[in-house]
């Protein structure tokens, strides 16, 4: 069976168990039904996409289906590209189908979520197999709809319609940039077919105009700022596990769709193109982490952070569009190397800690961080692995988010010799950026887990919770080893990337697999090398020797007593510092500018028993000077326009008469 | 043969820092006494309190969970290993190769991330006061530090700290306004990172206008001996790098001989005293500053080291 049969059969196999999901809806095993046949095709599926990658990633497949237009068929390809984000996104899909056999039995309502759970991952990877425009589109509206169904699987809850009534919009906005972008590419002659797309050449006009378009359609989907407001609704309202799928994978897809079109499709790129992709990837990282610094809400927190993530992702692919276009193939594999490395990260650990969240919301029923707290005693195993993603998303060595940062900054440092001025101000601002949103991740998470699972628990909810079930902590221990691995062993990963570099840009990083002790060295061993394991193992050797000498020669006394409390101690442990004191600082640093952030005092006269209170204000920018005047337009033209549906039938005729006659008229005048 | 002389380099640098690093603190101590005309302790006095709270008994919060008691331990590892792979004496270290100091930047973030969470372990507000001003100290002094960095590995033409410091030692690199502005935003970063004046107060005693201390201020006994000597070494390991790049005089290169090695010795223990006077004379002359000037301070070193990154973008020469 060639490669691209097995991906589509394990498609259809997907749509399959959508169907039966239906069938069985109402029993009692349709959870464990489901998600195990979910979780074994995506096993199936991942298994195809990485044997291909590492095996015959030279050799694309195709397949013609005699579905879709008539006189194109439904054209599927699976290529080095593609089938590395097939493994994302399937990896995400049986960690996820793991996660669901145990987190699935909570859920209320199996039934909203069952079938189109695997219907969603079916039409992730059809996005990501289709090989003509015609079914890109399709997939992608397919993959949007099953993910808004499953974000409206909770629609009673508060805010719920208004996240998926954002996303519907945004979604449709997205698809609609899409169908634009891919009616210029296919030009006059109306070629869909991917192949034809490629082979024609495309003036610097049209393919200026496509990454405006694609920065819109591919953009909305994956979070750049200031397409990203529904993401932050969206992502949590669905179950965690699907809140996983959607911020590690399908943010993926959504960057997929820009590769392919940006560096395949419209073949050799312009540098001006690639000062738009940087700057609007440093902003979004930025903007992405201090919103989530702002955030109490342990998912939407979460949600944030995919969004800065998106932003570093598109920040090197930036710089690999700066280098490609400037013909220095070495540097772009490298900074194209960073994003693919990225993407692999980012679903490893975004999913880890959205599970994470899950378990934390089935053991107390809270997402609210100000109402959790101590759970690191009640959920030791939970916490320990969320600590896991919480190290390796603020990249931290020797974890996986670390190597790739490194990569990309290693990227950033051989960019003086690209020659064009605007580039030379540009790259070196937007690495500020980026160390920044480096760093501000590290405090971001700081807060996320020491709000969540240290300290005194702020509710009872918090001071009873239990450890999860073992399939959720059998998903998330896979996922933190998986996050372990590809920091400690990077070479492998980097090498198995390199089909994807040869195939888009035409050149690759050096062979890592040569290095000593598995160390990477991205240009040459005297410019910059990095040895994930070697750093693993210093530390833990020198935390042992430390440990070693401590015990054998310090004092072995312990004893436990209460805390200092500098002679009052807190007499509640709503007196704990909270999410939002935590972010007090950073919020007076950065959010007096960017969010306008103040505090009010109500401090009530002495003499008075009612309590003081602080009030934070924060304003969301881009939604109060972006979306509410666009949102105040469309109400106020359709108020206007509704006398349009109370006319009688003579003056509809006539509308239709004088619409018809200016139609006409334009046309003369045209032509 | 050549091995074996790498490993007692090495591993000579890893313990040399150890035995010094107290020692240092204790110098700098001393020399503010003296300037402001008090006997002050002996300059030993920090290995005699590291004995004394090896002895003492841990007084551990009732909450306190296994990550505040294996934090000292997993902090004092990462700014070991990171002391590891700067050059103090010699340049060319056996293991530099394995972090450059992009990761070295790193490592010590680990270690400020996880005393952060410790700090807000036991759930008392000093520990989080601690915790979420040093988090937004970090904040601006890593970008800053990895900005100087950039510009340094733009001048040496690598990230490694070991060719780095070869290069600055070997040929004639000359003033460089780049170079300038990076040695200046470092000194500020290092001031930050290291909970000096004006940005933190090493010696206050009054809980609110601390920031490091505050974070640590339940730990006790052996784990508090593991915190003040990773505090320690990570004032030693800043003076080193600023030493090794912006200083290298003296410094014995790769593959020098024994008597290289020893000049090379000599020279860092002076490098390390004036740098330990300086600082101790900038800490007696300078005042304390107000936790949200810190930002403006650091604004500064991360601009500085921008400007120097920009200006080597614009032109390999500045």
């Amino acid at each position: 069976m060639s490669p691209v049969v097995l991906q589509m059969s394990c498609v259809a196999g997907l749509l399959g168990i959508a169907v039966l999901a239906i069938i069985l809806s109402g029993r009692k095993t349709a959870t464990t039904t489901i998600y195990c046949a979910t979780a074994a095709v995506s096993c199936v599926a991942l298994f195809g996409s990485v044997r291909f990658l590492v095996g015959d990633a030279a050799n694309a497949s195709g397949l013609i289906l005699p579905i879709g237009l008539p006189w194109l068929g439904a054209h599927f390809r699976l290529d080095a590209l593609a089938s590395f984000f097939l493994l994302v996104v399937n990896l995400g899909g049986a960690s996820a189908s793991l996660y669901g056999l145990g987190y699935g039995h909570h859920d209320p309502a199996p039934q909203r979520v069952l079938p189109f759970f695997p219907a969603f991952l079916a039409g992730m990877n059809l996005v990501v197999l289709a090989d003509d425009a015609f079914s890109y589109l399709l997939c992608w509206e397919f993959m949007s709809l099953a993910s808004w169904a499953l974000v409206m699987a909770h629609h009673r809850e508060p805010g719920n319609a208004k996240a998926g009534y954002v996303y519907l919009v945004m979604a449709s906005f997205g698809t609609l940039a899409l169908l634009l972008a891919f009616g210029l590419l296919a030009g006059p002659t109306g070629d869909y077919g991917f192949a034809a797309i490629r082979a024609a050449p495309h003036t610097p006009y049209v393919a200026t105009l496509v990454l405006i378009l694609m920065l819109f359609g591919a953009g909305s989907k994956a979070g750049l700022v200031p397409l990203h407001v529904w993401l932050p609704l969206a992502h949590p309202a669905a179950p965690s596990h699907v809140s996983a799928l959607m911020s590690g994978v399908m943010t993926k897809v959504a960057i997929y769709g820009f590769i392919r079109v940006i560096f395949d499709l419209l073949g050799q790129p312009i540098w001006p193109e690639s000062v738009v992709v940087l700057f609007l990837g440093g902003i979004t990282a930025v903007m992405g982490i201090l919103y989530a610094l702002m955030e109490k809400d342990l998912k939407r927190l979460l949600a944030y952070s995919t969004i800065e993530n998106i932003g570093v992702i598109f920040a090197s692919l930036g710089l690999a569009l700066a280098f490609q276009a400037n013909g220095q193939k070495l540097a772009a594999a490298l900074a194209f190397t960073a994003a693919l490395f990225h993407v692999l990260n980012h679903s490893f650990f975004k999913s880890l800690l959205f599970f994470g969240a899950g378990a934390v919301l089935t053991a107390t029923g809270e997402r609210d961080m100000d109402k959790l707290g101590g759970l690191i005693h009640r959920m030791p195993f939970t916490s320990f692995v969320v600590l896991v993603g919480c190290v390796a998303i603020s990249a931290l060595p020797p974890f996986n988010g670390f190597v790739s940062e490194w990569l990309m900054f290693q990227a950033v440092l051989q960019s003086p010799e690209l020659p064009q001025w605007a580039l030379k101000i540009m790259v070196p601002a937007v690495g500020a950026l980026l160390a920044l949103a480096a760093a501000l991740a590290a405090a971001c998470f700081v807060k996320a887990f020491g709000v969540t699972f240290l300290g005194r628990p702020r509710s009872p909810a918090a001071e009873t919770a239990h450890e999860v079930d073992r399939y959720s902590l059998s998903a998330m221990s896979i996922l933190a080893a998986l996050c372990l691995l590809a920091g400690i062993l990077p070479g492998l990963v980097i090498d198995a990337l390199a089909p994807i570099t040869i195939d888009i840009l035409g050149g690759r990083m050096p062979v890592q697999a040569n290095e000593a002790w598995l160390s990477i060295a991205p240009i040459a061993e005297s410019r910059s090398s990095y040895n994930g394991l070697l750093v693993m193992l210093f530390i833990t050797i020198s935390a042992s020797i430390s440990v070693f000498v401590i015990h054998r020669f310090a004092s072995h006394a312990v004893r436990r007593g209460p805390a200092w409390g500098c002679g009052f101690s807190d007499p509640t442990p709503a007196a704990q510092y909270s999410a939002a004191s935590f972010a007090q600082p950073i919020r007076r640093v950065f959010g007096t500018s960017v969010f306008r952030a103040s505090d009010h005092v109500d401090m009530p006269a002495p003499g008075d028993v009612r309590p003081a209170r602080l009030r934070i204000e924060l304003h969301d920018l881009v939604w109060e000077g972006l979306y509410r005047p666009i949102a105040g337009a469309v109400g106020f033209s359709s108020d206007r326009l509704n006398r349009l549906q109370f006319l009688t039938i003579r003056r509809y005729l006539s509308l239709v008469f004088a619409t018809l006659v200016t139609l006409l008229l334009v046309l003369a005048i045209w032509s | 043969m050549v091995v074996i002389s790498d490993i007692v380099v090495q591993g000579g640098q890893m313990l040399l820092v150890l035995l010094l690093a107290p020692l240092l603190t204790g110098f700098v101590r001393k020399i503010k006494a003296r300037l402001v005309r008090r006997q002050g302790a002996s300059v030993f006095q920090p290995y005699r309190d590291l004995l004394r709270l090896l002895r003492k008994e841990v007084v551990l919060a009732e909450n306190a969970s296994w990550l505040f008691r294996v934090t000292p331990y997993v902090t004092f590892a990462a700014i070991w290993v990171a002391a590891a792979l700067v050059p103090t004496f010699a340049t060319g270290l056996l293991f530099n190769w394995t972090a450059d100091l992009i990761a070295i930047v790193a490592l010590l973030g680990s270690a400020r991330f996880f005393l952060a969470l410790a700090g807000m372990d036991i759930g008392t507000s000093f520990g989080g006061i601690g915790s979420s001003r040093e988090v937004m100290i970090a904040a601006l002094a890593e970008p800053a530090m990895l900005l100087v960095f950039f510009c340094i590995a733009l001048v040496a033409g690598s990230t490694q700290l070991s060719t780095v410091a070869n290069f600055m030692a070997s040929s004639y690199v000359g003033l460089r306004v780049s170079l300038g502005m990076a040695v200046i935003a470092l000194i500020m970063v290092a001031l930050a990172e290291n909970a000096r004046i004006p940005i933190d107060n090493p010696t206050t005693h009054l809980e609110l206008t601390m920031v490091h201390e505050a974070m640590v201020l339940e730990y006790s006994g052996r784990h508090l001996a593991m915190i003040e000597f990773g505090a320690f070494l990570k004032l030693l390991l800043y003076i080193s790098l600023i030493a090794c790049v912006f200083l290298p005089w003296k410094i014995a290169l790769f593959g020098a001989g024994p008597l290289a090695y020893a000049v090379g010795a000599g020279a860092y223990v002076v490098k390390l005293a004036a740098a330990g006077f300086f600082l101790a004379l900038f800490e007696t002359a300078t005042a304390k500053m107000r936790v949200f000037r810190i930002p403006q301070f650091l604004g500064a070193a991360l601009m500085l080291g921008l400007l120097g990154t920009l200006l080597l973008f614009v032109s390999r020469s500045f």
